[in-house]
């Protein structure tokens, strides 16, 4: 079972929508909306959003996500009602690109917290891009950058479920880990690098499981994303 | 019951029946206070809220304070819809959690209840005294209901104290320039406005104080 989805919107189309989009990347995973007030109008419902989490927690927890304002300080006193519990995160995320990039991410089997910064790096290249200069300099530095260059083989490349998986498990690690120039922890942001069969890919990582998580991405890639 | 009574939840029930009609009451008013710095919906928004308040009181009374607490928490949070909901309904709830199972409320228990509700506002809603919100009403009712704990005043005094404080509360968001919410988008043009959010606050703590004294 994967970790589950609840979207929080001021209208019950809008909620549907979105939920109707993440489900056409996410078959399996429990998309649920909570949009609109008791009575249809727009607004946003405490208890629509408990039943949700109720409905989307299949037992790996879920994660929230909510459009404007009050749908944020209704997801808030919801968690707050309910004890503020371990398997819920509300997502500081875009709605709908969040909520694509969570439910990617949870298909592909990721853990709670990484669903949730799935969501929350959706629309963010994040903080590899913009800091290069300092592990450019790099190799000699005592942190340790572990780099390599990996070859894609399999015929469909990048594509979105070896993304999500490698996301996925990167995410679990305590690493920062770039691609081609984009956060290795981002489904979406790997996604966007549209590598196909033949791309090489360069990898660099800083951190604890910096080694780890380069070896991971060798062996996943050397293997075609078991896809050969 | 002498003014020095503890209150119980008779009185929360009350609170919550005399809230309800003071809302219901001045619904257009509170339209109109929100349509100029707002969207218009506050009036109907509350109204419609503590209308769903009666009809669970209706159905079923609460035991304690905090229980009665709790229901409008709850049915709040469901009900509004707007900004309103998680506010009040936050308001409640922290009401609720300071005064636990206790079947009576003294003063100083009154006080801090009041000052975990507006901690639920500002957490919930991240507002400071100034930034043209209810907060504006809810932290001089808070402080004074607390120096009017301190000075020995009973429950009444108490409650009475803390709705004169959000009233004045209420009409010191007149010259102010809102910082949250959809009225921040209007920069100057919110001057000479007040803040519905703070009416209704202060309408609600009146609201109190009026039970409190029908139950002395």
């Amino acid at each position: 079972m994967s970790v589950g989805l609840v979207v929080v919107s001021h209208s019950a189309q809008l909620a549907a929508g979105v939920v109707e989009l993440a489900a056409q990347m996410a078959p399996d995973v429990s998309l649920i909306p909570a949009g609109g007030m008791d009575d249809g109008g727009l607004g946003t419902s405490l208890e629509k959003v408990m039943t949700a989490l109720g409905l989307a927690d299949t037992g790996n927890g879920a994660v929230v996500l909510t459009d404007l304002g009050s749908a944020v300080m209704t997801a808030e006193s919801a968690l707050e009602f309910l004890g503020d519990p371990e398997n819920v995160r509300l997502a500081d995320a875009p709605l709908v690109e969040g909520a694509v990039a969570a439910a990617v991410a949870a298909q592909a089997g990721a853990c709670l917290d990484v669903v949730c910064k799935a969501a929350e790096t959706a629309l963010n290249p994040g903080r590899g891009a913009a800091d290069g200069a300092p592990v450019a300099g790099g190799g000699a530095e005592g942190g340790g950058k572990v780099a390599a260059v990996l070859t894609l083989i399999n015929p469909m490349g990048l594509h979105a479920r070896p993304a999500a998986s490698l996301a996925g498990k990167l995410g679990a690690m305590d690493v920062d880990i770039e691609v081609n120039g984009v956060d290795g922890q981002s489904v979406m942001m790997l996604m966007t690098l549209g590598a196909a069969q033949g791309t090489e890919l360069a990898v660099s990582a800083t951190g604890p499981d910096a080694q780890q998580a380069v070896d991971l991405v060798r062996a996943e890639v050397e293997a075609g994303f078991g896809e050969l | 019951m002498t003014d020095n009574a503890a209150l119980d939840a008779a009185w929360a029930i009350d609170w919550l029946r005399r809230s309800a009609a003071v809302v219901a009451e001045n619904r257009v008013h509170l339209i109109e206070l929100d349509r100029a710095i707002g969207d218009g919906d506050h009036g109907e928004n509350l109204d419609r809220g503590f209308s769903a308040i009666l009809e669970k009181l209706d159905a079923e009374l609460p035991a304690t304070p905090g229980a009665a607490f709790k229901l409008a928490a709850m049915t709040l949070m469901s009900k509004v819809g707007g900004a309103a909901g998680p506010l009040y309904g936050t308001a409640y709830l922290r009401a609720a959690t300071a005064v636990g199972d206790a079947a009576t409320l003294d003063s100083a228990t009154l006080a801090t209840a009041l000052a975990a509700a507006r901690d639920g506002v500002v957490a919930r809603g991240k507002a400071a005294v100034g930034d043209k919100t209810m907060i504006d009403a809810w932290t001089p009712a808070v402080d004074a209901a607390a120096s009017a704990a301190a000075d020995g005043a009973g429950p009444v005094a108490v409650l009475a104290a803390a709705a004169t404080a959000a009233e004045a509360g209420a009409v010191s968001t007149d010259p102010l320039v809102a910082h949250k919410g959809r009225a921040s988008y209007l920069g100057e043009r919110a001057i000479g406005h007040r803040d519905p959010g703070a009416v209704s606050s202060a309408m609600i703590l009146r609201a109190a104080a009026q039970a409190a004294e029908a139950s002395s």
